[in-house]
Parts: C-alpha cells; sequence; structure tokens
C-alpha cells in the first residue's frame, strides 16, 4: 500500500497532530471531564491510523515500529500493575488511593491521587495496543486471497 | 423523548439494510450508522464518557471493517437464503420478543436509577461520597479506577492477553522475529 493522494497526505499531516493532541487531552483531563485513558487511548491510535492510511504501512513503521509498541503496551500495563502494588505497600490494600489526600484540591489538575495516573498508564497501554492490532491486520491481510493457503510458511 | 424514538428508528432501518442488502460495503457502513446513532443516543441520556468511548471504538472499527472489505475482490453476495434458517430464526427473534416485553414491564421508570428503591445501595455512596473519598470531579473515572478498580485490572489483563495472542498467531516471519529479539 503506497498511500492515499497529495491531498490527503497533505491534511493528514496538518490534523495528525490536532489529533494527538486531543488523545492526550483527553487522557489528561480524564478525571475531570468526560473521557479518560480507554478513550484517550484510542483516540491516540487512530491518529497514528490516519497516517497509515494516508502515507502507507512501510511510513508508520518507520515512526513507531512494532517492537517499540509491544514495548509500550507491556510498559503500560506494568505501570498500571505497579500503581496497584504501590497501593498494597503504602496503604494496606491493594488498589487503595494512597496518593488522594498527599497534593492538590479537587476540581484542580493535579489532584485526585492514583486516578491520573492509572489514566495515564491506561491509555499509553490501550493506545500501543489498538495500533498493534491494526497494523498485525494490516500486515496480514496484505497479500491475502481467498482460496490459497496463507504466505505464513517462508 | 421523541428524539430517542427518532433515532431508534434510524437504527433499527440501518439494522435491517444491514442484514439485507447484497453488498458488503454498505452493509459495513450501515453497520456504522448503527454504532454512531448509539453514541448519539448515549449523548441525550447525559453519558458522555460512553458516548466518547463508542464514537472512537466505532470509527476504529468502521475503518478496520472498510479496509478488510475493500482488500477483497468479492464485496457482493449472492445465492438465496435457506427457508429453514429463516424460520428458525423468526421464530427465535419471536420468543425473545415475548420475554422482552415481560423484562420490560418491570424495569423502573425512565430515567430514575435502578439502584435508588435501595436506599444503602453501593451506587449511592459511589454518587454521594465520590467527589470527596476521591477527589475526582469526573464520577466515572472515581468508580473505573478507585472504587472499581478490580474491574478495571481485569479488563486491562484481557486486551493485553489478546493483543499478545493475536500478534504471536498473525505476524509474518515468526523466527526472523525471534532472531532479532535474540
Amino acid at each position: 500500500m503506497k498511500g492515499m493522494t497529495v491531498i490527503v497526505k497533505t491534511i493528514a499531516s496538518w490534523v495528525k497532530i490536532l489529533i494527538f493532541l486531543f488523545g492526550i487531552y483527553i487522557i489528561i483531563f480524564g478525571h475531570l471531564t468526560p473521557g479518560g485513558g480507554f478513550a484517550g487511548g484510542v483516540i491516540l491510535a487512530s491518529s497514528y491510523v490516519l497516517l497509515m492510511l494516508a502515507f502507507g504501512r512501510k511510513f508508520v513503521e518507520e515512526n513507531l515500529s512494532l517492537p517499540l509498541a509491544s514495548k509500550l503496551d507491556c510498559l503500560g500495563a506494568l505501570l498500571f500493575a505497579l500503581i496497584a502494588i504501590l497501593g498494597f505497600v503504602f496503604g494496606g490494600i491493594f488498589f487503595v488511593n494512597f496518593l488522594v489526600e498527599k497534593y492538590g484540591q479537587p476540581l484542580e489538575l493535579l489532584s485526585a491521587g492514583t486516578i491520573p495516573l492509572s489514566n495515564i498508564a491506561i491509555g499509553l497501554k490501550v493506545g500501543a495496543s489498538l495500533f498493534l492490532v491494526i497494523l498485525t491486520l494490516s500486515t496480514c491481510c496484505k497479500d491475502f486471497k481467498p482460496g490459497t493457503p496463507s504466505d505464513g510458511k517462508e | 423523548m421523541a428524539e430517542f424514538y427518532i433515532l431508534l428508528l434510524f437504527i433499527i432501518i440501518a439494522a435491517i439494510i444491514a442484514v439485507e442488502t447484497n453488498d458488503l460495503l454498505s452493509s459495513v457502513i450501515c453497520v456504522g450508522a448503527i454504532g454512531f446513532g448509539g453514541s448519539l443516543m448515549f449523548l441525550f441520556l447525559r453519558a458522555p464518557d460512553i458516548a466518547i468511548t463508542q464514537i472512537v471504538v466505532e470509527v476504529l472499527g468502521l475503518i478496520i471493517l472498510i479496509r478488510a472489505t475493500i482488500a477483497r475482490d468479492l464485496t457482493f453476495i449472492t445465492g438465496d437464503r435457506e427457508f429453514f434458517g429463516l424460520v428458525v430464526s423468526i421464530v427465535i427473534i419471536f420468543v425473545i420478543f415475548l420475554a422482552g416485553i415481560r423484562v420490560f414491564e418491570t424495569l423502573p421508570d425512565f430515567g430514575t436509577a435502578i439502584f435508588a428503591r435501595v436506599p444503602d445501595a453501593a451506587s449511592q455512596t459511589y454518587i454521594s461520597e465520590g467527589l470527596k473519598k476521591t477527589g475526582a470531579a469526573n464520577i466515572v473515572a472515581s468508580v473505573i479506577l478507585d472504587f472499581r478498580a478490580y474491574d478495571t485490572l481485569g479488563e486491562a489483563t484481557v486486551l493485553f492477553t489478546s493483543i499478545v495472542g493475536a500478534t504471536v498467531i498473525l505476524r509474518r516471519k515468526p523466527k526472523k522475529l525471534l532472531e532479532e529479539l535474540d
């Protein structure tokens, strides 16, 4: 897949930054406004999907390679589990909000204890894993023809 | 209330077209229309969190489905339906419809929470003490990441396991990837 026409490429190169920033906004403000880690992560993944549709799969793989994406995925999962275990260490209960009164007032950006940290971890995880799904599916479907054996064994 | 009935009619018409049409691409687009109608409904029901998630996942799933459809040469379905399958599906739909009528009679009125009948239900505590105990203004975030964080951990684990399985099964050159890692 070589990508689309020059109109699509130009518009995609402008819009990708806005979509990415909107995803980051949704993740960071997840404890104040609607949204959160899952929705923000999907928006982050969809900005890369836009790049993949406009410029082709190879361009995206040079920017965010498959091993790096799987490492980000694992990092998000590890951070989320780490927050849970830190709650057990400092608060005595698994997943307790041990930072809740340490910083900030309610309705401020820096508030709500471990909830923003969990949002960031989940956003990282969901974004990387949905990007991986689309990348692997597009790699798999590239030379696929119905009725012929798959190209897995080379 | 009128907008819900209009949206419901729109969703039902889109669903019927998605099942009945012969063109795979228009069927996929009708499935997308169902999802967007659903997200508009969540928005009118004052659940913006679910509306955002629904619309974002819908767009992503629509892109995957459209790409998978365009990649195939054969996008038209031909052939007739089986008579036996049609009869069985109509009977099953009718039975579910009868059961659904009984279920809808037991539901509370529109706009009142089902847990409002029980005075000391857990959801009442979430609503009244959520801001004070967690400090998060978005009560959905305080529920899914603080009160019910186990659920989110399970969901994240499900996602992680499925991604691991998909990348292992669908990767193209298994041996080469393993050599690169070493």
